[in-house]
């Protein structure tokens, strides 16, 4: 496990994907139990901090996920709720769906990393649908996790593809659960949800709070 | 003497009608009792509601199932698969019904049934469009949602380990869903990968318990999901 934030990319402004995961796991504390979304929330796994040790959650009946195997030591009935194959770290331990869900619901899981398609500035979080006509709606284990996971942080590029911002005064798509996401972790800045909205923990290097208020569909408050 | 079991998956199958409701376990591929389904697609009951997170993957399986015709409806947490157009486009035709559940409301619908519980009460989905209809109410300050039970007329599972009794252990996270169908089922319908004596499974182990089972038949050879897609394969 890699302890440090080394730059993995190419650009010198602003984080990579994996220095977003890194960021987020040094917010983690030790012993914590931690459920990951699928895409940029997985990379957390490969920085937790130094003395640190994270116990991993699988919707699909698993505490103790460990990282994927190797060709060989792949086992067909060793998946995570993504439906990729991983491994049982030792100390691990199997459950059926109804008991895992009792530990998300039931607030036994410390944090979630989650992705997402927007976030409020009161918290809320939409990251299951569009909403567009002819879509299949699916929305798996996500409103469990919202609703009942100790702390909800996001990791998510500052703004889409086509550069609209994905922070916003009020989502547009159905929400996955209202109120319920505490910090951001974006490509310019970690973001914390508070009484009076967004404000700007830390900034990424070589960015300017105004950038990231600019890229920000909401208010937003400097770092203190 | 207590005996579940079946000599085949054919007859463990032969008396799904048209019409019924069946959990099948499994999360994806893992856990998924292929040889049974495909002896459902093989008697060819219609018209079916079927339960499971997923709708199914490539062209066998779950996805073969519906792929023929034989499903009504699907309930499930997430029916999009990057590995089968199966559902989409019978779902896009409006030739099959859906009924979208959150993963973990599914899961305790499920269990609901199996304890003889009607409803309860979830946070999941308040504030949501898919609490749009629900009877909510506070418990200390909170807001929740009524949830009802979910039961089925049969199960079609996969285990490890089994003996006559129907005491069930699984393989890893292909347990899932399938201890809280083998409970929410009138009849439960397992293939085991291993057939042993009573007493060959140690009380101390038993994931589910036999009274929970109804038929066990032995395929000791289980086909993977993932085996089959990679191969090409489809069913029939």
């Amino acid at each position: 496990m890699n302890p440090k934030i080394t730059s993995t990319g190419s650009t010198n402004k602003g984080w990579t994907r994996e220095q977003m995961a890194a960021r987020a796991a040094l917010d983690i504390p030790d012993g914590s139990y931690v459920n990951l979304g699928i895409g940029i929330p997985e990379l957390v796994a490969g920085f937790v901090p130094e003395g640190r040790e994270f116990i991993y959650h699988t919707e699909n009946g698993l505490l103790g996920m460990g990282p994927p195997p190797s060709e060989e030591d792949r086992d067909l009935d060793l998946m995570n709720a993504g439906k990729k194959y991983v491994t049982a770290v030792p100390g691990a331990a199997y459950f059926h769906h109804a008991d895992s869900f009792s530990m998300i619901r039931g607030g036994h899981i410390d944090f979630c990393v989650l992705g997402t398609m927007q976030v409020a500035s009161n918290g809320d979080i939409a990251n299951w649908s569009t909403g567009a006509p002819g879509a299949i709606p699916a929305v798996g284990g996500a409103m469990d996790l919202v609703q009942g996971v100790k702390n909800i942080y996001v990791i998510t590029q500052h703004t889409t593809r086509q550069g609209d911002p994905k922070l916003v005064e009020r989502c547009s798509y159905p929400l996955t659960g209202p109120g319920v996401v505490s910090r951001i972790y974006t490509d310019l800045a970690v973001v914390e949800v508070t009484a009076d909205g967004f404000r700007v923990v830390e900034l990424a290097p070589g960015i300017s709070f105004e950038e990231v208020e600019e890229k920000t569909g909401a208010a937003i408050l400097p770092p203190k | 003497m207590i005996d579940k079991n079946y000599s085949s998956v054919a007859n463990a199958v032969a008396d799904i009608p048209d019409g019924a409701t069946v959990m099948i376990g499994g999360f994806g591929a893992s856990g998924s009792p292929v040889e049974l389904i495909h002896a459902l697609i093989d008697q060819g009951a219609k018209d079916l509601t079927v339960i499971n997170n997923n709708t199914g993957n490539g062209e066998v399986g779950l996805a073969a199932l519906i792929g023929s015709g034989q499903v009504r409806k699907m309930i499930c947490s997430f029916p999009r698969s990057s590995q089968s157009k199966v559902f989409p486009e019978l779902y896009k035709q409006g030739r099959i019904e859906l009924e979208i559940v959150p993963q973990g409301t599914l899961a305790e619908r499920i269990r609901a049934a199996g304890a003889g519980i009607p409803a309860f009460y979830t946070p999941t989905t308040v504030g949501t469009i898919l609490a749009e209809g629900k009877e909510s109410r506070e418990f200390e300050g909170r807001t929740y949602v009524m949830e009802p039970w979910l039961k089925a007329d049969f199960a079609l599972i996969k285990c490890e380990v089994a003996d006559p009794m129907g005491n069930l252990t699984y393989n890893k996270t292909a347990r899932n869903f399938s201890p809280i169908m083998c409970m929410a089922a009138t009849t439960t319908i397992v293939q085991t990968k291993n057939l042993v004596a009573a007493g060959g499974i140690d009380p101390e182990i038993v994931i589910t318990p036999g009274i929970f089972v109804n038929r066990i038949v032995e395929v000791t050879q289980p086909v993977h999901e993932d085996t089959l897609i990679a191969a090409g394969r489809s069913y029939p």
